[in-house]
C-alpha cells in the first residue's frame, strides 16, 4: 500500500522538492533516532547475565553492555525514518486521492468468489500436504501441530464473533467458556463413577473411547448456560463497564478452578484425560486399534492428523452454524442490536433475549473448542486460561474486522502463524550479531504488526459487511457505516 | 377543552383508540408532563403540537414504554373501543393487559418498551432518525418483522435446519417488505445499506419500518423535520394512505402547520406539560390560549392580568 501511494511521487516533481525538504527530513529522522537511543539504551542495552566471579565458587548475577546492538537498532530506526520522511510522508508528496474501493476491496471482489473454496481446500488437504512436503508423516508433526493450533484459533475466533462482531458486546473473559468446556471433558472423562456405571453396562472400555463423543456436545451445553449466567448481571451494561465486568468473569473463572481443589485438581490440574478415538476406536497398536482395522502401519500420527481434522470440522460447523444464523431473525436482531438498541426495543425484539442468546451461542463455541483442547492436550490446568488467551482471541476478531468470517479466519492463521513464524528467525543474528534470540523479540514484532495492521486497516482485514438478504444485487455495506456496538 | 361546535364524527370521544388519564411525568424536580389527559380516536390522524419543550416527547416515550409514567394511565385499546369498566378491571386485577372476547385492553404504563410494540402493536419512529445505518434498506425491514418471524423459524432451530415451513415465512416477509418498499418508493434502493439514503428517504423508512411490524397505532416523533414542500406533501399522502388501507390510527408530533393543519383530524396542544388544547384543528387554530402560547402575550395583556388578580385578591381581602 505504501509503495502505491508513493508513486506518484517518485515522478517528475519530486525532485526539486526533495531538495528543500531534505533538512526537515534529517532532523526529525534524527530526533527519532534520539528518541529510540533513550528508550532502548535501558531496555535493550543492559542485559542481565549470570557471571561466575569465583567467590565461593557460587554464581552472582551481574549486568552486560550491548551498545552495539543498540546502535544497529537506532540506525534501523533512523534510517527508516529518514527514508520514510523523503518518501511517503514528504509534504510536497502529491496525495494520491482515493475515491472508491481500495486496491484491497478490488481485490477481494475479484478473488472473492475463489478465496473461501480455495482456503477450504488448503485446509482439507494441509495434513497430506506438509507430509509430502516434509517427507513423511513423523515429519510433518510440528506443521501439523500448529495447523491445529491455528484452527482452534479460527474457531475460537468465529465463536467470539458472534458476540463482539455481530453484536456488538464487548467480551473481554471468553477465556472462561474455553475453560469451561475443556474442564467438563476433563473432569467427565476422568470421573470415576461415570467409567464405572458404563462399564458394567456396555464394556469396561466404553467410556474411555466414547467419552469425547459423548461429552462433546455437554461442554457446548455447559459453557453455554455458563454464557447465560454470565449474560444475566451484564445486561444492564454497556461498553467499558462490560468489558471489566466479562474481564472479571474470565477471572474468576480461573480462580475457582485454581481454588477448588477437591473439585478441579486446583493448579496441578487434570492429566491423563482419554485420548480421541476414532468414534470408539482407540489410535493405539492393539489389535483392536485405528491402525490394525484399517491395515495401516500403527503411527502415533494417526490421532495428530484425526485431531486436525476433528478441529476443522468444529470450525466448519461454527462456521456454517454463523453464517446460517445471519440469515435467520435472531442473528439479524443480533446485528441490529448492534447497530441501535432502542430501535430493536422500538420494533418489538426482547433485547434481554438477544444478548443472552449471543453471549449463549458464542460460549457454546467457546465450550466445544475447550473440550478440543483437553483432549487433544491429555492435561488442562488453569495455566492454559489465562487472560492473554481472551486478548489474544479478541484481538483475532478485532484484526479480521468484526463480524466477517473469512478475516477472522486470515486473522487467525495471520497471529498464530506469525507467531509460530517468529519462533524460526535465527537468521535475524547475522544482523544482529550472534547474541541475538529472536524469540525474545516476538512479542515485540507481533504488537508492531498490530499497529500497523490497525493504522492501515482500522476496521481489520475485512471492514465491508455481507448483507444476509437482497433483492437484485448483493453490495457490500462499507465498514464506514457499520456501528461497532455500545455495549 | 377547546370549546368549538361539534363538526363531524368526533372519532376520540366515541371510538378512543389509546386513553390518555391523568399522566405526570417528573423528572427530579422538573414536572415534564403535569396531569395529562387526552384520547386518539381510532382511525384518527391526531396531531400532538406545543411549543419547544412542551413535553410532547417525553409524552411519547410514556406512550411506546420508554419511560415509565410518575403516575397516570394508558390504555390501548385492540378491536374496539374499551368501556371504562374494562378499563378499571384491568387495573385492577394488576395485569399487564385483558383480553375479554371480542376486544382487548392493554395498560401501556405497565409494559416494557419492546411489548408494546410487540404485543399492544405501537410503532415508533424517533425524531433523529434511528435506522440501522450499517444494514441494507431491506435488512431494516426484515428486522422489523422479528417476532413473527422468530415464531416461524422456530426460534431459530426450524431455520438452522432449513425447513420449508421457514423458508414460506422468509418469504412472506420479504414481500411484505418489498410492498413497503414500494409504497415508500425505495424499492429501487432495497439493496443499499440504510445509512445512505438522503435525509427524506431515511424519514421515509423509518416510517415503513414501523408499519411493518403491523402497528394498530403508529406514533411518529416529526416526522415531517427537514423534509422540503415536495417532501411534506409526499408524507401527507403516504400517512394518509396507511390510515386509509390498513387502518392504522396515526399520532403525530409535528412543527410542520402545513402538515399538521392538512392531514390531522384532531389536534391536541401542550404547553410547559399541560394540555392548553384539545379539538379539530379548525378549533385549535382560533383558541386564544394556543396562539397565546405559540406567539407569546403581549405585555399590556400580563398587566392586564396582574391588575385583575390584585383587584381579585383585593375584594377578596375586603369581604
Amino acid at each position: 500500500m505504501a509503495a502505491q501511494i508513493a508513486e506518484p511521487a517518485a515522478g517528475g516533481t519530486g525532485a526539486p522538492a526533495r531538495a528543500d525538504s531534505f533538512g526537515p527530513a534529517l532532523k526529525d529522522a534524527l530526533i527519532a533516532g534520539l528518541v529510540t537511543l533513550g528508550l532502548l539504551g535501558p531496555l535493550v542495552g543492559f542485559h542481565a547475565v549470570v557471571k561466575d566471579e569465583g567467590m565461593n565458587g557460587q554464581a552472582a548475577l551481574g549486568l552486560d553492555y550491548r551498545p552495539g546492538l543498540v546502535a544497529i537498532m537506532v540506525g534501523i530506526v533512523f534510517a527508516g525514518r529518514l527514508l520514510l520522511n523523503l518518501t511517503v510522508w514528504s509534504p510536497n508528496r502529491v496525495v494520491a486521492t482515493r475515491s472508491g474501493p481500495t486496491v484491497f476491496d478490488r481485490i477481494g471482489t475479484t478473488l472473492g468468489p475463489a478465496i473461501k473454496p480455495a482456503l477450504l481446500a488448503f485446509a482439507v488437504g494441509f495434513p497430506f500436504l506438509a507430509a509430502f512436503l516434509m517427507g513423511g508423516l513423523n515429519e510433518s508433526r510440528y506443521l501439523v501441530d500448529v495447523g491445529i493450533l491455528i484452527l482452534t484459533y479460527v474457531m475460537l475466533g468465529w465463536g467470539l464473533n458472534i458476540v463482539v462482531g455481530l453484536a456488538g458486546l464487548l467480551d473481554l473473559g471468553y477465556v472462561a467458556f474455553y475453560a469451561v468446556g475443556a474442564y467438563t471433558y476433563a473432569l467427565l472423562a476422568t470421573s470415576a463413577p461415570i467409567n464405572d456405571f458404563f462399564a458394567g453396562l456396555l464394556g469396561a472400555t466404553f467410556w474411555a473411547n466414547w467419552a469425547f463423543w459423548i461429552c462433546l456436545p455437554l461442554a457446548g451445553v455447559f459453557a453455554g448456560l455458563w454464557g447465560m449466567i454470565l449474560g444475566f448481571p451484564v445486561l444492564r451494561l454497556r461498553g467499558d463497564y462490560l468489558a471489566i465486568v466479562t474481564l472479571a468473569f474470565g477471572e474468576i473463572i480461573r480462580l475457582v478452578l485454581i481454588n477448588w481443589v477437591d473439585f478441579t485438581g486446583g493448579g496441578a490440574g487434570i492429566a491423563s484425560i482419554p485420548r480421541a478415538t476414532f468414534f470408539g476406536i482407540p489410535f493405539n497398536a492393539s489389535e483392536d486399534g485405528f491402525a490394525a482395522r484399517f491395515g495401516l502401519d500403527f503411527n502415533p500420527m494417526h490421532r495428530i492428523v484425526f485431531l486436525y481434522f476433528v478441529i476443522l470440522a468444529l470450525a466448519l460447523v461454527t462456521a456454517f452454524a454463523t453464517v446460517r444464523l445471519r440469515k435467520l431473525p435472531v442473528g439479524r436482531a443480533w446485528e441490529a442490536l448492534r447497530e441501535d438498541e432502542i430501535a430493536c426495543r422500538s420494533l418489538g425484539i426482547n433485547t434481554t433475549n438477544v444478548k443472552l442468546s449471543a453471549f449463549a451461542t458464542g460460549a457454546m463455541f467457546g465450550g466445544f473448542a475447550g473440550c478440543f483442547f483437553a483432549v487433544r492436550a491429555g492435561f488442562v490446568s488453569p495455566e492454559s486460561f489465562t487472560f492473554d488467551i481472551s486478548a489474544m482471541i479478541l484481538a483475532i476478531v478485532v484484526l479480521g474486522g468484526m463480524g466477517s468470517q473469512i478475516g477472522v479466519a486470515v486473522a487467525a492463521a495471520v497471529m498464530m502463524g506469525g507467531m509460530e513464524l517468529l519462533r524460526n528467525l535465527g537468521f535475524l543474528s547475522n544482523v544482529f550479531g550472534p547474541g541475538f534470540d529472536p524469540t525474545q523479540y516476538r512479542m515485540l514484532l507481533f504488537g508492531l504488526a498490530m499497529v500497523a495492521i490497525m493504522v492501515w486497516k482500522p476496521r481489520g482485514l475485512v471492514s465491508t459487511r455481507e448483507p444476509t438478504i437482497f433483492l437484485k444485487e448483493r453490495k457490500a455495506v462499507s465498514g464506514d457505516l457499520v456501528k461497532e456496538g455500545h455495549g | 377543552m377547546a370549546s368549538s361546535p361539534a363538526s363531524g364524527s368526533r372519532l376520540w370521544e366515541t371510538d378512543p383508540i389509546l386513553t390518555v388519564e391523568h399522566l405526570f411525568m417528573r423528572f427530579g424536580g422538573l414536572v415534564a408532563v403535569n396531569d395529562l389527559s387526552f384520547n386518539v380516536g381510532r382511525g384518527d390522524i391526531t396531531a400532538l403540537i406545543g411549543p419547544n419543550g412542551a413535553g410532547k416527547t417525553t409524552v411519547f416515550n410514556c406512550i411506546t414504554g420508554f419511560y415509565k409514567p410518575s403516575a397516570g394511565r394508558l390504555a390501548l385499546a385492540h378491536r374496539r373501543a374499551a368501556t371504562p369498566a374494562e378499563i378499571d378491571a384491568a387495573t385492577a386485577i394488576g395485569e399487564r393487559s385483558l383480553a375479554t372476547g371480542d376486544a382487548a385492553v392493554y395498560l401501556l404504563e405497565r409494559l416494557p418498551d419492546y411489548r408494546v410494540s410487540g404485543e399492544a402493536k405501537v410503532a415508533r419512529t424517533f425524531q433523529n432518525i434511528r435506522l440501522f445505518t450499517g444494514m441494507t434498506v431491506l435488512e431494516n425491514l426484515m428486522v422489523a418483522q422479528h417476532n413473527a418471524l422468530m415464531r416461524a423459524s422456530g426460534y431459530s432451530l426450524r431455520g438452522l435446519f432449513g425447513l420449508p415451513s421457514w423458508g414460506r415465512a422468509a418469504r412472506a416477509a420479504t414481500e411484505k417488505a418489498t410492498f413497503w418498499l414500494d409504497k415508500v418508493g425505495l424499492l429501487e434502493r432495497a439493496d443499499d445499506p440504510a445509512g445512505d439514503l438522503p435525509y427524506g428517504a431515511q424519514r421515509r423508512l423509518e416510517i415503513a419500518r414501523a408499519m411493518c411490524s403491523d402497528p394498530i397505532l403508529l406514533c411518529l416523533d416529526e416526522p415531517a423535520a427537514g423534509l422540503n414542500p415536495r417532501e411534506s406533501l409526499e408524507l401527507n399522502t403516504l400517512l394518509r394512505s396507511i390510515r386509509a388501507d390498513h387502518g392504522t390510527s396515526i399520532l403525530l408530533i409535528e412543527h410542520d402547520m402545513s402538515v399538521v393543519m392538512e392531514i390531522s383530524d384532531h389536534v391536541v396542544v401542550l404547553d410547559y406539560g399541560t394540555k392548553i388544547s384539545d379539538g379539530t384543528p379548525e378549533a385549535v387554530k382560533s383558541d386564544p390560549r394556543v396562539i397565546a402560547a405559540y406567539l407569546g402575550v403581549d405585555e399590556d395583556a400580563v398587566e392586564e392580568a396582574g391588575a385583575e388578580i390584585e383587584e381579585i385578591v383585593q375584594t377578596g381581602a375586603a369581604s
